[in-house]
């Protein structure tokens, strides 16, 4: 619909008096999309941390992990909305729920590489220095798997930000609804606004995670 | 009677089954729609990511591409195309196939990267010319990675496929968006079974397809699928 069938209007990429009429609109889209990005992530990092570290030590318990998750994370999001609607409705919960779950294998993953890549003689060392096995996973091990973690957030995060877009399909406020407004009512400015909202919170919220990470991991550059 | 029942009912009923509306035409067009996109797509990034993986330029070039893929979303590179191109087939393998790309690239370009050096080195020392080398010595062992790299995009490509459905498109996507627009939640939950089921096929036959592709020396020595770059669409 790219105007022009009325009175020759050309719709613009991006018309300033729209934006400047719908700044509420374009402010609670975004805020909306900040909370669900850091919900998700944060939820799943929550249930990933120990799923990771129980896997990295059985191997049939991490077999059957990856191999779970990855059969999940393979199914489309839509999908598994449209899966959890009639059970959960058009809700918050049935978006996070899927949001979660496909954090979950990216941030599961991660640990497991991390924990995988911390060497055997330093384990034998903080062992020989008297750590208890908690102790030596809190103190020595999760800070050597930091890097991979904070490898699997970022993944994490800019996909999740860029997935719930989707969730406007299924009537949830974010930067989607924007873009679903320029699908219903063809026009292109909230397309536009939408769009390079999402991305440049996606790298915003990359760069910040890699600022992050050169705090916590000093020793480490990342990448 | 429980929702499940009358999706059962559903899938049991022959009038979905045929005509226009039905599961068979639904499922070509889906198909139809996502190959074309993948094969667009690997004819365009295939090369790419080998040559650059060969010669070892342009890494964070064949990296990023991933990242910027990531966060560009699906849904609005659709919209978009639609917005740009209007009504029709066209938009939509144009979007897909944009999507198709950089988990392609990426993958390629690092299964390029995994060939051990030394064994590069032993081709060079028996008078393999670059060409040859490449395709005889280094794409061999770069098959495991190079095709879940096309089985990621294949994936994420019959994922996006059904959101086409917003706009005009056909495919599985239709029940999806017509089940939320009239609240019928069985034609709803058929659609969803669909698509997920359409994704693990896809995911699993060209599983199949890769060890058929990957030499039986090659697959002995357990050639690691696990740099594998992920990436999730839609």
């Amino acid at each position: 619909m790219t105007g022009g069938l009325f009175l020759d209007y050309v719709d613009p990429w991006i018309n300033w008096d729209w934006v400047s009429r719908h700044v509420s609109l374009i402010l609670t889209s975004l805020l909306a999309h900040v909370e669900l990005t850091v919900i998700t992530v944060a939820v799943a990092l929550v249930i990933a941390l120990p799923i990771g570290v129980i896997a990295q030590r059985q191997p049939a318990f991490r077999a059957a992990a990856l191999t779970l998750f990855g059969v999940f994370y393979t199914i489309p999001s839509i999908a598994l909305f449209a899966l959890l609607i009639p059970y959960t409705g058009l809700s918050t919960l049935t978006g996070e729920i899927g949001l979660v779950a496909y954090a979950l294998l990216i941030l599961t993953r991660n640990v497991i590489v991390g924990l995988d890549a911390v060497p055997a003689d330093v384990r034998d060392a903080a062992d020989g220095m008297g750590y208890r096995a908690f102790a030596r996973l809190v103190r020595v091990e999760l800070p050597l798997a930091l890097p991979a973690i904070f490898a699997g957030v970022r993944i994490a995060t800019v996909t999740t930000i860029g997935l719930i877009t989707i969730t406007a399909v299924i009537g949830l406020d974010s930067l989607g609804q924007l873009i679903l407004t320029g699908l219903t009512d063809g026009v292109h400015t909230p397309l536009v606004v939408g769009t390079v909202l999402s991305v440049a919170f996606a790298f915003v919220a990359d760069l910040a995670l890699a600022a992050g990470e050169r705090v916590a991991v000093p020793w480490a550059r990342p990448a | 009677m429980t929702i499940l029942e009358d999706v059962v009912r559903w899938f049991t009923s022959p009038a979905h089954w045929s005509g226009p509306d039905g599961i068979t035409t639904r499922l070509l067009e889906h198909v139809q729609l996502s190959a074309e996109s993948v094969l667009i797509g690997a004819v365009i990034a295939l090369p790419i990511g080998i040559v650059l993986g060969h010669y070892g330029r342009f890494g964070a070039a064949a990296i990023n591409i991933s990242n910027v893929g990531r966060a560009i979303p699906s849904f609005a590179l659709l919209v978009l195309a639609f917005q740009i191109f209007g009504l029709g087939d066209a938009p939509i393998i144009i979007a897909l196939t944009a999507l198709a790309i950089p988990p392609m690239v990426t993958n390629s370009y690092v299964a390029m990267r995994e060939v051990d050096p030394d064994v590069k080195d032993a081709a060079r020392g028996m008078g393999y010319r670059e060409l040859a080398q490449v395709l005889r010595v280094e794409l061999p062992l770069a098959v495991p990675l190079v095709m879940a790299g096309v089985r990621t995009s294949a994936v994420q490509v019959v994922a996006t496929a059904t959101l086409a459905a917003l706009i005009a498109g056909g495919g599985f996507g239709r029940y999806i968006i017509d089940g939320l627009a009239q609240f019928d939640y069985t034609k709803l939950m058929a659609g969803a079974i669909l698509v997920a089921a359409l994704a693990l096929a896809t995911e699993f036959s060209l599983a199949a397809v890769e060890r058929l592709l990957v030499p039986r020396g090659i697959r002995l020595l357990g050639a690691s699928a696990a740099k594998r770059v992920t990436f999730k669409a839609a």
